[in-house]
């Protein structure tokens, strides 16, 4: 008996592999066996399924049931009453957070519904470690069809028409970039692939190298018969050890399949493909900073012109692609540039990833169609603000983003509607902030690590970072002036027009965003000494409300200095003079008796906390 | 693994059909043999090993098979319902290892349901 009658697509990527995912396996194949049923029942290990924050994950199929957090102590239980008894075992599904209520099937959990999988279509449906499912998905048919029925010319305009422009955060056309570099007669040229993901937070690109990495190789091999190039590279961090060890599977599993490497497929064409371990530095995602590194060099950016399509790598005409861009190239050459528009806007057509995270209930990888509003990622698809709080900002972009405020949640994404906020598109990360946050910590934390990684060869970005963090840093530790705000924006607009390279051009996004949006905070960090977040610790004091406090003793407990008194079901009351300022307390508190005031606050601040209320009720009202 | 053509390449997702139909779905029919603790005890076991086997020996991709639940009469164990797409679905009652060959022959295969093994038509779909 060699019948399959369902496929356990248990998550193997790095998240899923770090909450547990090896363990679960073993104990599954040891449960299957002893109930007889690891004949007829499969495991197949996939790639990152994107529910990160759930895992490990399972997908069951042909029931498509869809269990998160499975523990080694589930195990019996879930083989004996699912796969045995046939009854889905309710524990383990996905539960509405308010309602509770279990969702078994995959297609209905929110999170999942809403999204559109094109980049990510074998995300969960595939080994990423068998050649032999990628194939079954259609794999490698773009590739076949572009090798024998398309010139160069063709391919180049298909990608053209299709509208896909670069997914590495610029969003340059992509079919233009190998029109261009087609275009140019040379010996040698090369076709390169970005996979320096940088940005904090952001995880698109290692997902699809761990869950799919011959859609990567496939898109390459087309886009080298584009602009007729034979040899690449993949650029990869090095703290990526699962996506490399997956990419270089696939390139060893596809050449001795005579799918990469010399004569592809029987047709004569030859493109051979290594890996390039990158050390981690932010700046060598950019392009020419990339190729620097690839060459041996230090990992610094060059002005352009000439542009890689005419002096790349070695001097020689290049090409170098993101990730998920590449991904998508095999459906686009498969089903055709009028399909790729079908979702999108105009001007930016298709799908993006994003990797959501921060204050959102579902965290994870989402893809949809460009052009859906900021508020449908983050509400239907994100689930709204963990523990009911309130939404403040999206950060967009990563370091080289900005933040976007509640009255702007309805711009939809797409490359010019983000760039109009002040915010960028970027590779996808998306932060998502609450009203615990600090805007002007916030704009701090993203330059602390501009600063750090500027490669420090054109002075606006070495030394104009550095100016901005100090400034931040003064500002948040209550030294800042009044004149801080204008210098910081001066000096960020001055940055951005006289940096070398996209890293010291987009630096100071943040802070600029979080000026224009949160100007109050600034204004009261610098003025009031007031951290209203109650993040800044040099900012505030925390007082108890005698008129809301029970008693309870919660905060008491919690507070790691003892500076709390107070005998139970009486007003409690903090000693200021021993307060380190943590907020432990404000977190413990259930009764929101306990306020953040400007820091020595001394006497009633009940005043200054209606006004403060006033405040933010009008702001509110404005933004509406 | 040889070097591939590219008939090669079509070849290869046929070999992996059966495991692709459980996944993306588009399969012509679906088993569901009811396996609670009555069904067990009556011998469902055996009946679902013996359609496993037609499936196998007819080398077919398109007919899943799963399990649920006790379908809540006990009396006729062993249980299973064929659903055969756009047609109403069949529960078989009194299972055994000949009957389901049988209806594995007669309806999966060539779409008649077996009148004298069937409880009803046309009941509640499963999920």
């Amino acid at each position: 008996m060699d019948k399959v009658r369902a496929n356990l697509m248990l998550c193997a990527g790095t998240g899923c592999v770090a909450s547990g995912t090896p363990k679960v396996k073993e104990a599954l194949l040891e449960e299957l066996k002893k109930r007889g049923l690891d004949e007829e029942i499969k495991l197949v290990l996939t790639g990152c399924n994107g529910y990160c924050a759930e895992g490990p994950v399972m997908a069951v199929y042909p029931d498509q049931v869809f269990y998160q957090k499975v523990t080694v102590e589930d195990i019996p239980i879930l083989v004996e009453e699912h796969f045995l008894k046939g009854r889905p075992y309710q524990k383990l599904m996905f539960k509405e957070p308010e309602k509770k209520t279990a969702i078994p099937r995959m297609g209905d959990i929110p999170f999942f519904k809403h999204q559109v999988l094109r980049v990510l279509r074998n995300k969960g449906l595939i080994d990423p470690e068998k050649i032999e499912e990628y194939i079954s998905r259609d794999g490698y048919q773009a590739m076949a069809k572009a090798l024998t029925e398309m010139t160069s010319e063709d391919i180049v305009k298909v990608v053209k028409d299709s509208g896909l422009r670069g997914r590495g955060g610029a969003g340059f056309p992509t079919g233009l970039k190998w029109d261009f570099a087609s275009k140019v007669k040379s010996d040698i040229k090369y076709m390169l692939c970005n996979g320096d993901e940088g940005d904090p937070g952001a995880f698109m690109d290692r997902s699809v190298m761990e869950a799919d990495p011959h859609s990567v190789i496939e898109g390459m091999v087309i886009g080298a018969k584009a602009i007729g190039a034979h040899h690449g590279y993949i650029y990869v961090r090095a703290e990526y050890p699962l996506a490399v060890k997956r990419l270089q599977l696939a390139i060893d599993q596809a050449t001795e399949s005579g799918l990469l490497g010399g004569n592809i497929l029987g047709t004569g064409f030859d493109f051979h493909l290594e890996i390039y371990l990158g050390a981690g530095a932010f700046v060598c995602g950019e392009e020419t900073a990339l190729m620097r590194s690839l060459e041996g060099k230090r990992g610094m950016p060059r002005p352009r012109p000439p542009f890689p399509a005419h002096k790349g790598l070695w001097d020689k005409p290049s090409v170098l692609n993101n990730v998920e861009t590449l991904a998508q190239i095999a459906p686009i050459i498969m089903n055709g540039s009028e399909w790729y528009r079908s979702l999108g806007t105009e001007k930016s057509a298709g799908t993006k990833v994003f990797a959501l995270t921060g204050a959102v209930n579902n965290v994870g990888l989402v893809e949809v169609p460009m052009g859906i509003p900021l508020r449908t990622i983050i509400y239907d698809i994100g689930g709204g603000i963990r523990k009911g709080r309130k939404f403040k900002a999206v950060q967009l972009g990563g370091p080289s983003g900005g933040c976007i405020p509640e009255s702007h949640l309805n711009t939809p994404v797409t490359y010019e509607d983000i760039v109009a906020t002040g915010a960028i598109v970027g590779s996808g990360g998306m932060v998502v902030m609450d009203d615990n946050t600090c805007m002007v910590g916030t704009a701090k934390f993203f330059l602390e690590f501009t600063a750090d990684e500027s490669c420090g060869k054109c002075t606006p970005c070495r030394v104009g970072t550095k100016i901005l963090l100090d400034m931040l840093t003064d500002i948040t530790e209550g030294k800042g002036k009044e004149s801080d705000i204008e210098t910081l924006l001066d000096l960020g607009r001055d940055i951005i027009s006289t940096s070398l390279c996209g890293l010291g051009q987009t630096a100071p996004n943040p802070v600029l965003t979080t000026i224009k949006y949160f100007r109050d905070e600034y204004e009261s960090h610098i003025r009031d000494k007031w951290c209203k977040a109650g993040v800044c610790r040099n900012l505030t004091t925390f007082w108890i409300d005698e008129k809301l406090c029970k008693g309870c003793g919660a905060c008491l407990r919690a507070c790691p200095s003892k500076a709390i008194i107070g005998e139970k079901k009486q007003p409690h009351k903090i000693i200021q003079e021993v307060c380190v300022h943590c907020r432990t307390c404000y977190e413990a508190c259930k009764f929101k008796s306990i306020k953040i005031l400007p820091a020595g606050f001394e006497g009633d601040p009940s005043e200054l906390l209606e006004a403060a209320a006033a405040a933010g009720e009008g702001k509110k009202g404005d933004s509406k | 693994m040889p070097r591939l053509t590219i008939d090669d390449l079509k070849k290869i997702k046929e070999k992996h059909r059966s495991d692709f139909t459980l996944r993306e779905g588009g399969y012509r029919a679906k088993v569901t043999v009811h396996m609670g603790t009555c069904g067990i005890a009556a011998g469902a076991r055996a009946v679902m090993t013996a359609l496993m086997d037609e499936i196998t020996k007819a080398n077919i991709t398109d007919v899943i098979v799963t399990t649920s639940g006790c379908a809540g009469l006990c009396a006729k164990e062993p249980l299973a319902t064929v659903e055969i797409m756009n047609h109403p679905p069949v529960k078989y009652c009194d299972l055994n290892d000949e009957k389901m060959r049988e209806i594995f022959r007669e309806h999966i295969m060539a779409g008649n349901p077996v009148e004298k093994y069937a409880l009803v038509a046309g009941c509640e779909s499963t999920y």
